[in-house]
């Protein structure tokens, strides 16, 4: 294959490769029978001897399967939900078997458009099909069966990795006893995939983009998926929180320049969280990953009565929000615990006060942390774990 | 210490002791039924229904705090508002909806009161009684708005709004054609007080009151 394929290669990354759908092919939404296919996936701690004490964590868009490790394999910073997940902490893999994949559609090590299409011997690029948070979820109940898992104890996780959470126990709610959605909706709002489109359009114009053919090409859309993730970041977090943080201090300088060059602190912050992302990123995977989560809307299928999507579905239930978080508001979560109320679920729901916006949830939160660690608790002792 | 009930029940165990108003409430729900509490504040009741009467509880509460203290606690609450939040509910939801010390502070007291029979097959209210013989002399010989331990806040703070006495509350559920399955009027200290039938005096010496209804 071409010199572009070098760029990319990069040694194995550590952690679980499983190979899925090689006689039953995983069936996407847009009707493609996908496969065969790997899911990367971590896990933490043991699984017991009923199998009863599995929590499937579900990572948000930029996210991987390396939550709990202490030195992720590329950017060597802690796992993303290190405060959270780990020996003794809310998420106790003393006790829990804890389990993250890569989504399909991802670019660490499961399934997604910079992988080689067997068809043709290239790079996936644009062919790769459209996947949704469906498919995403269908792709895991592959790994959880050939992991002898019947029912999780607990699927968890923020952003899209509560989509993930609610697709669950929609599609199979038999197999989820306790779920936390976090910062999170049954939907992706008119905003978000506003949002999204910005993004996905600044990863489009970048001419290294190719035509979505940049690893062909040995080019990478380095400056649009930069731009796209500066974006994104400011919606993550909230006006007071880029306040007090930065306010209108000048970056390494006694005065303004006046130059376009990064004369603010936050122009240099955003700067190096738009190049630090792409050294991690795939752009292509960007746009995939994005789009399902556009497409993401629970109340779709029963004609907008989203207490339909639920019904008799016995999972007991923890959506929490954070109060300055305008991604995925606290309104948004209401209207979904009103749903699952009007389905008879059981359900508890809490907004955090935080003034952390959407990223609240990967932060130190010690409210949301009390939240989320006496309903681990609670289920775990209506599951009968010790 | 004495709070012990009138019906002479045995104290729970001491870790398992809730205010006794609160007990009074506990008692009259059957084990392993469904409840809803409404208002259910740091989940007190809940907890000790969930623990003690093996129910399938469920809370409502008004204020972020209540609902975090109650969800870290294990139990299932959610933020709402008795005026506001009730609709959702299906029809029958629940063996008993409670609203305890919450009525008076509801904007449609009637309302709330008949979405609460919607969602559970009986309802348990208790409120504080303006016609307790403090609040009539308050206002008689004073002059001024009853203030006393069980209502301490002056007037023009308190979230209590819409405020009755046992006679009105009763003259309310026969226009409404709701049953009084049970009811009985507490003292200062939340302890039952026996007196018989006789609605007047209850109106009279019953600082709270507490009612079982349904339709």
């Amino acid at each position: 294959m071409s010199t572009a394929a070098n760029t990319e290669k990069r040694p194995p990354l550590p952690g679980h490769h499983m190979v899925l759908g090689e006689t039953d092919k995983l069936r996407l939404d847009s009707g493609v029978e996908f496969g065969p296919f790997t899911l990367a996936y971590q896990t933490y701690g043991e699984l017991n001897a009923d199998k009863s004490n599995a929590i499937l964590v579900c990572h948000a868009l930029t996210g991987d399967q390396y939550v709990a490790d202490d030195v992720h394999p590329i950017t060597g910073k802690e796992g993303w939900w290190s405060e959270i997940v780990g020996p003794g902490k809310i998420i106790d893999t003393n006790k829990y078997f804890v389990i993250c994949s890569n989504v399909i559609g991802g670019c660490l090590g499961s399934t997604g458009p910079k992988d080689i299409n067997p068809e043709t011997g290239k790079p996936w690029g644009l062919d790769f099909p459209v996947v949704t948070i469906a498919d995403m979820v269908r792709a895991q109940t592959m790994l959880i069966d050939a992991l002898g898992i019947d029912m999780l104890f607990a699927v968890i996780g923020g952003s899209m990795g509560g989509m993930q959470v609610l697709e669950w126990c929609k599609s199979y709610p038999e197999r989820v006893y306790a779920a936390a959605p976090i910062a999170t909706s049954f939907r992706h709002s008119a905003q978000n995939i506003a949002f999204h489109e910005v993004g996905r359009q600044a990863v489009m114009a970048d001419p290294d983009w190719c035509g979505g053919n940049y690893l062909l090409e040995g080019k990478k859309p380095s400056r649009g998926l930069a731009v796209a993730r500066m974006t994104a970041h400011i919606t993550y977090l909230s006006q007071p929180a880029l306040h007090r943080k930065f306010g209108r201090k000048l970056q390494n300088r006694g005065a303004i320049t006046y130059s376009f060059d990064q004369d603010f602190q936050v122009e240099s912050y955003l700067r190096h969280q738009g190049k630090s992302f792409v050294d991690r990123f795939d752009a292509n995977s960007y746009l995939y990953i994005t789009r399902a989560m556009d497409y993401f809307d629970l109340s779709l299928e029963h004609d907008g009565r989203l207490a339909d999507a639920f019904t008799g579905c016995k999972t007991r239930f923890c959506v929490v929000s954070f109060s300055s978080d305008w991604c995925f508001t606290t309104g948004e979560s209401r209207i979904l615990a009103h749903a699952l109320n009007a389905a008879s679920c059981n359900v508890s729901c809490v907004e955090i006060e935080s003034d952390k916006g959407h990223d609240a949830f990967l932060l130190d939160e010690p409210d949301f942390h009390m939240v989320l660690s006496g309903f681990i608790q609670g289920a775990a002792e209506g599951r009968g774990l010790k | 210490m004495n709070d012990t009930i009138s019906n002479g029940a045995a104290l729970p165990a001491h870790s398992d002791r809730i205010r006794v108003d609160l007990q009074l409430i506990a008692d009259m729900v059957e084990p392993g039924t469904r409840v809803l509490d409404i208002g259910c504040s740091d989940g007190e009741l809940l907890g000790y229904l969930t623990r003690t009467k093996n129910v399938d509880g469920r809370g409502l509460e008004l204020s972020n705090e209540g609902v975090r203290n109650c969800v870290a606690k294990g139990l299932p609450v959610m933020q709402g508002d008795a005026d506001r939040d009730l609709g959702d509910y299906p029809d029958g939801a629940f063996d008993y909806a409670i609203l305890s010390q919450t009525l008076q502070a509801t904007h449609r007291p009637k309302e709330v009161l008949s979405e609460l029979l919607r969602i559970g097959k009986k309802a348990i209210v208790s409120f504080p009684n303006f016609g307790h013989w403090r609040a009539r002399f308050d206002l008689m010989f004073r002059g001024r708005m009853p203030q006393n331990p069980n209502l301490p806040i002056m007037w023009y703070e308190t979230p209590n709004i819409h405020f009755c006495t046992v006679l009105d509350f009763v003259a309310m559920c026969e226009e409404m054609g709701l049953t009084i399955e049970r009811s009985m009027v507490l003292n200062e200290s939340g302890s039952k007080l026996s007196l018989g039938s006789q609605t007047r005096f209850s109106n009279f010496l019953g600082n709270q009151a507490l009612f079982m209804l349904s339709k």
